[in-house]
This record gives C-alpha cells, structure tokens and sequence, in this order.
C-alpha cells in the first residue's frame, strides 16, 4: 500500500494510471477488428447506397427509427425464420453510423426489403393503425407532403468517402442525377444508374409523380434492406470467425 | 485574464454568426443563434463580474459555494424536465395518439431527449455540482478559478439546450448516447478540458496531503469520458455550415465503439463519477469513516480497469466476432465482483450508524440507492451470460435493468446529494421537512418497483413469445401480436413514471423551501439534531 501513497499524493500521476488502465480493454477489444481480414466476411452483392437510398437513411437516422427498430438479425432459429437469414458485418460496412439498434419495440428491418408493397409502406407511414391496428408506432403524414431536399448530395457522398465508403469518380459526378433517376422510372437515367449501383430499383416510391417526397427517399431506402447479398453464393463455412 | 476570456467569447460569437449568415441549412441557423445568444450573454456577464468584483479578495479560505448551488438548481430542473420527458414516451408507448403524428412530438425525436436530459442534464449537473462542493471540502481548497468554473457550469448548459432542440429539429448522429452532431461535440469537448483543469487544479492547491478517494473516482470519470468522447464522435462532416456528419467508423467496428462508449458512459459517467458521491455523501451523513481504505483501493483500480471491457455483452449474436462476444461476457461476469466491493464499503460505512436509518430519511435514501446499485449489478452480468441474452436482447428487460439502475442508484444517490448540500449552501439548520423526504422515498420507491417489475414482466414474455413454437413447428406468433401483450404493461410503467415524477417535485418544493429558510411548523419542536448541516 506504500505505492499507492505515491499515486495518492500526485495528481497526474492517478491520471496517468487512469489513462493506463483504461486503454488495455480497448486495445485488445476494438483495435484488431480494424486489421483482422475476417472480421468482415466476403461476400458478393454489396454497394453503396445510392444518392436516394442515401437520403432515406439520413430521414431513418433523423426520425430515430432505430430507437424502436432493429438491423441485426441474430442467429437464433426464431429469428432466421421470422426474418429471413442472420445478419452479416459485411451487411452494414458501408453504414456509418451502423444502425444495429438496441431494442425491437417494433421489428427487426434488416431484411425488410421486398417483404411489402411500396403503397403497403406508404399508408403504414401515414397511419400505421390503418394498416396495422394494433401498432404503436407514430404516424409520419409529413413526410409524403415534405419535398425531397437534395441538399449538397454531392458532398454526402465525398464525406462517405472520406470515411471509407468506395463511391467513384462516376458515382460522385453523377450523383444529383442519380438522386433523380432513381424515382423517375421511364426516364433515361435509369440504365446509368443501375450500371452504377448493381440491382438499384427505380420507381415513383411514394406513388405520387407531382412531387420527390421524403417518403420516396424512405421506400426506397427501407425496400433495399437486406436485398444487396447473394446469399446463393455465400460460404458460411468459409466465414465462421 | 477577463481580457482573454472576452476576447475567445467574442471570436466564437463572430465565428457564430458568421455561420449562421453563410448557411442555407435552417437547424444549423437556429443553432448558431443560440450560440450568438449565448456569446453575448456570456460577455455580458463577463463584464458584470468585472464591476461587482469584492474589493481585496483575501480572504483565509472562503469555498466558491455560488458555483454549488447553480448546480443544485439545475439538476433540480433538468430532473424534472428529464423524468417528464420519460413519462411523456411511457405514455406514448401505451397510447401512440399521444404521438400527434407530428415531427418533433414523435417518440423517436423524443427518446433522446429523455435520455440525454437524465443522463447528461441531471446526471451531469449532480456530478458538477457535488464534484466541485466535494473537491473543495476535501482539499480544504477554494476551487481554481474564477471565471472558469463559470465557463464550465454555463458552457455545459448551452451544450445541453443545443442537444435537446437538435434532437427536436432531427439533428442526430444516431448514436445511442452520443447523439449531438460534430459541432456541439466539439463545444462539449471545449468544455470537457476546462472542467478537467479546473478540478486538478483545484487538487493542486490542496492543504492536504493525500487526494481523497471520492476525488480518485471524479478523475476517473472525467478523464474517461473525454476519452471516450473524443474517440467515439470522430467523424466526417458534410459541409461546415452544416449540421450533418458521418461518422468516421461504420458497421462492425462503429457498432463495439459505439457499445465500449456506451456502456463506460454507464460505467465512468453513471457509476464512477456516482460512486465519488457515495465516497463523500454516505460518511458525511452517517458520520462514520469509510469502512476500509484497503477496499477503497481495490475497488478502484478493479472497477477501472473492469468496465472498459464489457462493451461487447451489448452485442452478443451480433455479426460481432464471436470471441470479443466471449471476452465481454467473461469480463462483464468479473465486473460483479468490484461492484459489490463498492456496494459492501459504501453499506459498511454505516458501522455503528444503522439505527440512524429510523431517523434520518435522506441517509435512507442513500442506502437504499446503494441497495438498487447492488442489485443492478448483480443483474447485468446475469444479463451478459450469452444464453440469458439471447432472450433477454431486444426487450423491455434492458429497459427494466438501466432504470432500476438509473432510477434506484443514480437518481437516489443524487437525490440524497441534493438533500445533504441544500442546507449546507444555503446555510441553514436543517431541511425544510424531514416528512416530505420521506414521502418522497417512498413514493419514488414504489414507483421504481413498479416499473422495474412490469418491464421485468413485458421483457420476459416478449422474449418468450418470439421464441414460442407450436406443435407443428410454426411460430406461434406474430411479431405484432408480441406489442398487443405489451399493454398492460406499458400502462403499469408509465404509473411507475409518474410517481417517481411526483417524487421529484416534492423534492424540489422541499428544496426550494430550504433555502428560502423555512421550516415547516409541524416539525419545528421535534428535530433531532441537525447533522453535518450547521457545522459543514
């Protein structure tokens, strides 16, 4: 206990062991999933999210959607039957942030892609208890009747960037039109778009052509969840970590 | 010194402005507003200290108590506004019309806003507040500084109104914990040095000759949650006129910096940071010495080193590598120990002083959130048993666990904190009433039992219903039909809610008399004597 007299007396001297103490966890924890090949499984079928499904997520982020629901279907039997199969790291690489969540008041969305019609998550949205009468989610009316702000998308897609999501020079250039395109169907930009982004679906998401809703944003963003991997060629095996 | 001072306000109020002039982003206008309000304010009551400044300021020793009772009075307010804000979600999930279908009344706006009110409002400013009244006492020293404990104190608030309306406005990172945006974690950051060098150089002009222990435990918690700060909000910015960043670390990785940031903001910030205050609070009330010196030691550095590694039991089954799953879980199991070590000091220390239990409601009160700070860890690593979590994950049983910890032992503790220092600064013999202590014990007791036991209920049976399978190897429900059993339960928590609410107003009207210097009539003949009050 004599040494802790030492530490006892000199103020920076606990703070320096604080500091050391407290470092070890981390280092041994968080520091190797950033160099360990396998943290990250190999997989075929992943992008980037496209300029709309971009938005939408930001509309997910911003409404605090992932405060009641999750993506992150665990290996469980009741899960991988009642969600579809079990979430990869490679899933959400591109995520920052990931949006895991920590509590299913409503269900799990990782693979909700797909499983609904687009009018299905547009009347949802605009009167949950229409659809579901038993939800208890909170109704967004607004954002049918709130235009689409692109904002900088540009500059969204370069802060991706910077942060390690691999958006080219041409996904960049490209990036208001692509914003466009994907909710204009017939028009000509779709080919460029779905040359860029692998499997992006182009459609008027919220059903209303007058008006790029965040709903658009939204549909789009929640009917490709789940949808990117090609779970015909993924080797589970090859990936157990 | 007040010529520097000024002159960093002045150069922030015109970065400020000039942000807000250059700017087409409508939230980042509103908050460059507030942050050219808070600037003027700010030299204005620079310039207010400059003039009303005591002529020959020297005094022996007199404690800086005004900065003591700012936070007295604000862990008041953003208690309630932080307990109501719980209470207004309770009843949103019971009847979602309470929503209104609008924007910034939704829950997911909302949640955050209870969060980070009780963690960061209350919480926070019951940790300023004690740390510097404890920093002061125990070094017999008058805190550093003049204007900076100030910058601390006010600087911390404009943080807290800037989170709240951001999470109104929609401004999130989406970081459970750690929502503001870049900028407002940068001002926190600001903040965070300047209370880190107040307080050690308040340690640095101490007349004693050894650091007391609560001191050990307000290091720890400020020199971590800088840290942890720092690290887990590096990101990206979109634009520097605008709100929205994207964070430096995606998926996996972002998720386990996400959870060591988030559980050591349960554990530096909720726990080490509430156990300085047992430290101070407990023997100070129950006038008996800490139990052991030799357990003090132990279940500090254990309980340092411990924590930083149970991040991951956030995560199990997650697509998390399977062995930092197992290393959170093995070191969340090992957690038990150095909490209980705390739990037995701090319980111990009333050696020889149990039957003031009968007579003193506030060291009851103290107890008692020692009592739930026991239980609550004792459930936690049950919790992080891969196994347990597999059904527990995901449900209200989560909830249930952090608020009977939240609840039952920050929210005593600080209440407690709040009971002890209010006569002590406002000088004055006793509380107001000793009864209303007591009716809000019991009250706030019974409103955390029933809500921990209705979450308990609802996260057990909805964990049980997800997994449920009928003879022909169906599931046996559907996902929405899990939310319907929830009812009840939901209506049973939001009364739980509103009594630990009504707790806390008794709690401020008894306060507020206090240091108005009344007594109540009825209790005025039959005192025991004043403890530590009149002689502190």
């Amino acid at each position: 206990m004599s040494f802790h007299h030492k530490i006892e007396k000199n103020s920076l001297l606990m703070v320096l062991g604080i500091l050391l103490v407290i470092s070890v966890g981390g280092a041994v924890e968080i520091a190797p999933l950033f160099y360990l090949e396998n943290t990250i499984e190999k997989v075929k079928g992943m992008r980037p999210y496209t300029p709309l499904e971009l938005k939408g997520r930001d509309i997910y982020i911003r409404e605090g959607c992932y405060n009641c629901h999750s993506q992150m279907i665990r290996p469980l039997r009741d899960e991988v039957e009642r969600y579809g199969p079990y979430s990869l790291a490679a899933e959400s690489m591109y995520d920052h942030p990931f949006q895991w969540g920590s509590k299913r008041t409503g269900p799990d969305l990782a693979r909700v892609g797909g499983r609904y019609s687009d009018e299905w998550h547009v009347a949802h949205m605009i009167e949950p208890r229409a659809v579901v009468p038993e939800s208890i989610m909170p109704g967004y009316p607004f954002l049918a009747t709130t235009r689409l702000r692109p904002g900088e998308i540009v500059a969204h897609l370069e802060a991706n960037r910077m942060v390690g999501v691999p958006y080219d020079d041409g996904m960049i250039t490209n990036a208001a039109a692509d914003l466009i395109a994907q909710s204009e169907p017939d028009g000509d930009g779709v080919d460029g778009l779905q040359a860029r982004y692998p499997g992006a679906q182009a459609r008027d998401f919220d059903g209303d052509p007058e008006i790029l809703s965040e709903m658009d944003a939204l549909v789009a963003y929640l009917q490709m969840l789940g949808t990117l991997v090609r779970f015909d060629v993924y080797d589970a095996e090859a990936n157990e970590r | 010194m007040k010529f520097l001072w000024g002159a960093a306000i002045v150069a922030f109020t015109l970065l400020a402005l000039a942000i807000a002039g250059a700017t087409d982003d409508a939230g980042m206008r509103i908050h460059a507003g507030i942050f050219v309000l808070a600037g003027i304010l700010g030299l204005f009551a620079l310039v207010k200290m400059h003039f009303d400044e005591a002529p020959g300021g020297t005094a022996p020793l007199v404690y800086n108590d005004a900065i003591v009772k700012a936070g007295v009075i604000a862990s008041t307010f953003w208690g309630i506004v932080g307990f109501s804000a719980g209470l207004v979600l309770a009843l949103q999930l019971a009847w979602p019309a309470l929503n209104f279908d609008i924007a910034w009344l939704n829950f997911g706006r909302l949640r955050p806003v209870h969060t980070s009110a009780v963690i960061f409002a209350f919480g926070g400013n019951v940790l300023l507040a004690t740390s510097f009244h404890v920093v002061q006492r125990t070094c017999r020293a008058r805190l550093a500084g003049e204007i900076a404990p100030w910058f601390v104190f006010w600087g911390y608030q404009l943080f807290l109104v800037l989170a709240a309306s951001g999470y109104l406005l929609g401004i999130t990172q989406s970081k459970e914990y750690a929502e503001p945006e870049w900028y407002v974690d940068i001002w926190l950051t600001l903040v965070w040095v300047g209370y880190l060098l107040v307080f050690l150089a308040t340690l640095w002009k101490r007349q004693e000759p050894h650091i007391y222990v609560a001191n050990w435990f307000y290091l720890a918690f400020i020199v971590t949650v800088a840290v942890l700060h720092v690290i887990h909000n590096l990101s990206v910015p979109v634009a520097w006129t605008g709100t929205k960043s994207y964070s430096l670390f995606g998926g996996v990785q972002g998720a386990l910096t996400q959870w060591w940031y988030g559980h050591n903001a349960v554990g530096f910030f909720l726990t080490a940071g509430f156990l300085a205050i047992m430290y101070y609070f407990v023997p100070k009330r129950a006038e008996r010495p800490v139990y052991s010196y030799r357990l003090s030691i132990v279940h500090f550095w254990s309980l340092t080193f411990l924590y930083i590694w149970a991040g991951p039991h956030h995560l199990h089954y997650t697509a998390l590598p399977d062995w930092a799953q197992t290393l959170g879980m093995v070191f969340s199991i090992m957690l038990w120990m150095p909490s209980w070590g705390g739990m037995i000091n701090g319980l111990m220390t009333l050696s020889g002083a149990w039957d003031k239990l009968r007579t003193d409601p506030v060291l009851r009160i103290l107890v008692v959130s020692i009592a739930f700070y026991g239980m609550s860890t004792f459930e936690g690593p049950l919790m992080s048993i891969k196994a347990v979590n597999a059904l527990s994950h995901y449900t209200d049983w989560t909830i249930g666990h952090v608020h009977s910890g939240a609840l039952g032992w920050v929210g005593f503790v600080s209440f407690g904190a709040l009971y002890v220092l209010t006569p002590i600064l406002w000088k004055r013999r006793d509380l107001y009433s000793l009864t209303l202590v007591n009716a809000h014990f019991w009250i706030a007791t019974l409103g955390i039992v029933l809500y921990i036991t209705a979450m308990w209920v609802s996260g057990i049976l909805q964990g049980l219903m997800w997994r449920a399978y009928d003879e022909l190897g169906f599931l046996s429900y559907s996902f929405v039909e899990t939310v319907e059993a929830m009812h009840p339960f939901y209506v049973i928590r939001a009364g739980g809610g509103a009594l630990f609410v009504l707790g806390a107003l008794i709690m401020a009207y008894n306060l507020w008399r206090t240091a108005r210097g009344d007594v109540r009539a009825a209790e005025a003949d039959n005192r025991p004597a004043a403890p530590a009050a009149a002689t502190a």
